[in-house]
């Protein structure tokens, strides 16, 4: 491939993915930091570059609404939001996948109020992490160009038909230049097969989309959608491969650094990896048994592969970027923790939130965590920590 | 052991997305919630009409001229007396639904 890589804006990057992807459908509110990436879209739709219909809705919560209209029409359908658009959306986001529509959406991960906060964490999709929707969390910007055009083919996979939301930190990645590999409309073409919906609104086959569900059929309903969530990790990991196959780039549901032999592991989502990863080389410069695990799949949660690259650890300190009101734990070490508690081989599980409201997340945070999480008397490790607090 | 309910559907057989086929609320009989139900005195009724103007579901069925009478439809009949209330004479009294 004689690509050349070439300095993008993330959020442009991932609006360059859509109109490689053909999509059909923009349905949007601009809300900071995700404001760039629809701004160009509706840049390259007003261009003639990407022939698509630009909704410039009133709120997010129509976005979403038109969003699944739209894709249960069979048109290939994309939105992108951040923290309190991401909250108006609620109650859409949880009815885009029991109807099987398969809408993409990036999200700029930001803070939710209040106070009123801009900046990165991912309070936001935390708070919406159960709806049923296929999650990715991307950690630079070739990933999030990369993870958008993979979240089409996987969403509209007839054995997924699944919306999919591509998790890029705000600000973080948002708004950073990097150099970026963009494809062409041809490799893309031949990446992503056009979308064949399995559940479409047509004129000459009607249905009603959206039925009541009654006390004899919720549970099913839901059953159905969960069962569909479940089974879409299979076709992640394959469409992952087809990409590594094609682009030549490698994407795992979990990714290790340095983990083969670390008695102590750090757990990380999104852009902090890259941090964390100069912090692992640093401490392994000292003789620290030290690694990385990284969940790029959030949902479905990818359990075997996961427990398969914790494997070697004694210590794993978990690192949350949202706070769980009301409970000791952040929402990825709540999962972990319950997960490892039926295993009589568990590691000590410690749990760290930090970077909220864009707080920076530096090394020093990690070579923190690491000596908490190693500490070797139980008693002086921690089971919650809230790093950097001011009390 | 939780009670087996007579679902509708089962898990497998739902359709993709949980849709319908047009005109499936036809096989759902709605009178099955009703508490009281119009009881006719066909021998005070002069086919006047306004049960089966005034009822809100149009349950009411027009028997014709010959019979002279309009027959309520209990499958989808609620039961609300609306008919009993505008029968100018008296001829329609709300009795219990006996079940």
């Amino acid at each position: 491939m004689a690509a050349k890589r070439i300095g993008l804006e993330v959020s442009l990057a991932v609006s360059e993915a859509v109109m490689l992807c053909d999509a059909d459908v923009v349905a949007a509110y601009p809300i900071t930091p995700q404001t760039h990436i629809v701004e160009h879209l509706s840049e390259l739709v007003a261009d003639g570059k990407l022939d698509a219909a630009y909704i410039p809705v009133e709120s997010e919560q129509s976005a979403m609404s038109s969003c699944i209209g739209s894709s249960a029409a069979g048109a290939r359908t994309f939105t992108a939001t951040s923290s309190q658009g991401l909250a108006l959306m609620n109650e859409m986001l949880y009815i885009a996948p029991v109807l099987r529509t398969p809408v993409v959406m990036a999200i700029a991960n930001r803070a939710l109020s209040a106070p009123i906060n801009i900046w990165n964490d991912h309070s936001d999709i935390m708070s919406v992490r159960d709806a049923g929707w296929v999650a990715l969390f991307a950690e630079n910007g070739q990933e999030s160009l990369d993870l958008t055009i993979m979240s089409f083919r996987i969403g509209e996979d007839r054995r997924v038909s699944l919306p999919v939301s591509v998790n890029i930190d705000g600000f973080t990645l948002s708004h950073f230049i990097e150099p970026i590999l963009v494809p062409t409309r041809e490799e893309v073409a031949k990446y992503l097969p056009p979308f064949n919906p399995l559940v479409k609104l047509d004129i000459a086959k009607p249905v009603s989309i959206g039925m009541l569900g009654m006390p004899e059929s919720y549970t099913e309903a839901r059953k159905a959608t969960d069962d569909a969530l479940l089974a879409s990790k299979e076709v992640v990991k394959e469409c992952f491969a087809d990409f590594a196959k094609q682009f030549g780039r490698e994407y795992k549901v979990v990714e290790s650094y340095r983990a083969d032999d670390a008695e102590t592991i750090l757990v990380v989502m999104g852009s902090i990896a890259e941090t964390a990863m100069t912090a692992v080389d640093e401490m392994r410069e000292k003789g620290e048994k030290v690694g990385l695990v990284r969940l790029r799949l959030w949902r479905p949660f990818p359990v075997e592969e996961f427990k398969a690259a914790i494997k070697p650890a004694k210590n794993l300190a978990v690192i949350d970027r949202h706070m769980v009101m009301g409970v000791p734990d952040g929402p990825v070490a709540l999962e972990v923790k319950s997960f490892l508690y039926a295993d009589a081989a568990r590691p000590s599980v410690s749990n760290y939130v930090l970077g909220l409201g864009g707080r920076d997340v530096t090394r020093e945070d990690f070579w923190h965590i690491t000596e908490r999480a190693k500490a070797p008397d139980a008693a002086a490790r921690p089971r919650y920590e809230l790093v950097g607090v001011m009390e | 052991m939780p009670r087996e309910i007579d679902a509708l559907m089962k898990v497998k057989d739902l359709p993709a997305g949980f849709t319908a086929e047009p005109g499936s609320t036809l096989e759902f009989k709605t009178g099955d919630w009703r508490s009281m139900r119009p009881k006719l005195d066909r021998e005070k009724c002069i086919y006047c009409g306004f049960c089966y103007i005034y009822c809100p579901d149009g349950v009411y069925q027009d028997m014709g001229k010959d019979e002279k009478w309009y027959k309520p439809d209990f499958d989808y009949c609620k039961g609300c007396g609306v008919c009993a209330h505008e029968c100018p004479k008296d001829c329609i009294e709300m009795v219990l639904e006996e079940v």
